[in-house]
């Protein structure tokens, strides 16, 4: 079927058998929910869509509808989920296994509608796990996975997963669905009785309620607890996955052509393939290039991509965000693992277009600052102009 | 079960003793009261009693001395006297 990204969303959504979805609109994420109303009107998809009147509302419905047993989805965008972002906290660190799509957009000001992933990189120590997608059919993969780990009684924790605003969102391309009998088999029913947090008339509960300094840290170490299994869990979801997708699937991250690699180029999202290309026009010159993809940001699989690439002499971290004051944040956060040349790249902010060519010059650039040859400088703002 | 989150379970008094709070109590002239329940319906602490018989009584122990008693009571029959 020929999908964007976004409507490859929809369709994870309606396979997993979603209850509820509660959302508000927000560009470029409104094709998600406009495709859901529009399937739960018709009858294809048997859910219940809440109108809300903002995504504070939206997330604050999601909560109290998993409260009940249901399983919900909503999405939204840069300013819609700084908006919600009170009650992703609340989902979180009460952890209701609610999953959301996050159309990554700059947020203002300047207005922008366009691509920036410091929208969902700024929710991420909220006890969200976090992923960002890579191509279409990787965004209805992943809506579908994302129920089954959050719902995973080793986790029991909110996913989201983020999708590259136009690039990836608006953008269609052939996408493989899978037979409903095998993700009913893959993804069965949620059984409220392990929701952390279910209300049941017959044994009323309280939630939310006021806790001291005596025991706030246990709850929270309860949650870093979930998030070091949900590694396992993660792959684990994405191996089986690939057993009845018959393709293959990205848990943590993606290795690509690595194992004998010299210099490493390690990003996220949809611009993903175009880097790939760039490792490989650079093989074909004799540049033993690889890259890492994060897949997921939470947990962050730094020991893991260590183990990878830690004795590789050139690394080129990119980031489509920017932390002021620290730097980009996954350059940052991965250099925090390893020894040795981490450059980190910032390119793209605002919707700026990168290209192969872009990525293969960072490669390149990289290779010549490890030489010395262009200064010591770790930290580069691709095509930076001069401001007016 | 290992809890997941912090909730509490509903039981008596799981907030201490509130009748602590109380600057006036609320004491029903038995003679005078007619059982309509209004008041038993409208605390908010449910600290109002309903005995098998019809009688109610105020658990002092919990009652925060709000009054709402008091306000709804159609025959005016709860009167709210200052504690000493």
């Amino acid at each position: 079927m020929i999908l964007t990204g976004n409507h490859a969303v929809s369709y994870g959504v309606k396979a997993a058998r979603t209850e509820v979805v509660a959302a508000y609109p927000i560009t470029p994420q409104t094709q998600i929910i406009e495709k859901l109303a529009e399937l739960i009107a018709k009858g294809e998809m048997n859910a219940r869509y809440i109108r809300v009147e903002s995504e504070h509302s939206a997330m604050t419905a999601c909560i109290s509808a998993e409260a009940c047993g249901a399983r919900t989805f909503t999405a939204t965008s840069s300013h819609g989920l700084a908006y919600m972002s009170e009650m992703v906290f609340w989902a979180g660190l009460g952890r209701f296994p609610v999953t959301m799509a996050v159309v990554t957009r700059t947020l203002a000001p300047p207005w922008s509608i366009w691509n920036e992933h410091t929208d969902i990189l700024a929710q991420r120590d909220s006890g969200w796990v976090m992923m960002m997608c890579e191509s279409a059919q990787e965004a209805y993969d992943t809506a579908i996975q994302a129920f089954r780990i959050a719902e995973d009684e080793r986790v029991l924790q909110p996913v989201m997963y983020g999708l590259d605003a136009f690039s990836l969102s608006h953008t269609a391309e052939n996408v493989d669905l899978l037979d409903q009998e095998a993700v009913d088999g893959y993804l069965p029913r949620l059984d409220p009785s392990k929701l952390p947090v279910y209300i049941d008339p017959d044994r009323p509960i309280t939630f939310g309620n006021l806790l001291g300094p005596d025991r706030m840290m246990e709850f929270r170490h309860l949650i870093k607890e979930a998030f070091e299994r949900a590694r396992r869990v993660i792959d684990e979801t994405a191996a089986e996955y690939s057993k009845i997708a018959g393709r293959p699937q990205t848990g943590l991250f993606e290795n690509y052509r690595c194992s004998d690699a010299e210099v490493v180029v390690v990003a996220t999202g949809a611009s993903s393939g175009d880097v790939k290309e760039a490792v490989d026009s650079l093989r074909d010159k004799g540049v033993k290039a690889g890259m890492i993809r994060l897949k997921t940001i939470r947990p962050f699989p730094g020991e893991e991509i260590r183990e990878v690439i830690g004795g590789v002499k050139v690394i080129a971290t990119i980031d489509r965000d920017y932390s002021f004051g620290f730097g980009g944040i996954l350059g940052r956060e991965l250099s925090a693992y390893l020894k040795g040349n981490v450059f980190r790249y910032i390119a793209g902010l605002g919707g700026r277009d990168l290209t192969v060519e872009d990525f293969e010059d960072i490669i390149n650039d990289a290779l010549r600052r490890a030489e010395g040859r262009r200064g010591d400088v770790e930290e580069v703002w691709w095509g930076l102009k001069e401001v007016e | 079960m290992r809890a997941k989150v912090a909730i509490s379970k509903a039981s008596e008094g799981a907030s201490g003793m509130t009748g602590m709070w109380r600057i006036k109590r609320p004491v029903i002239d038995e003679g005078k009261c007619n059982k309509c329940l209004m008041c038993w319906l409208y605390c908010p602490e449910a600290a109002i009693v309903r005995g098998k018989d019809g009688r109610i009584w105020i658990t002092y122990e919990y009652c925060k001395g709000c009054g709402i008693c008091a306000e709804v009571c159609p025959t005016k029959v709860i009167k709210m006297v200052k504690e000493v």
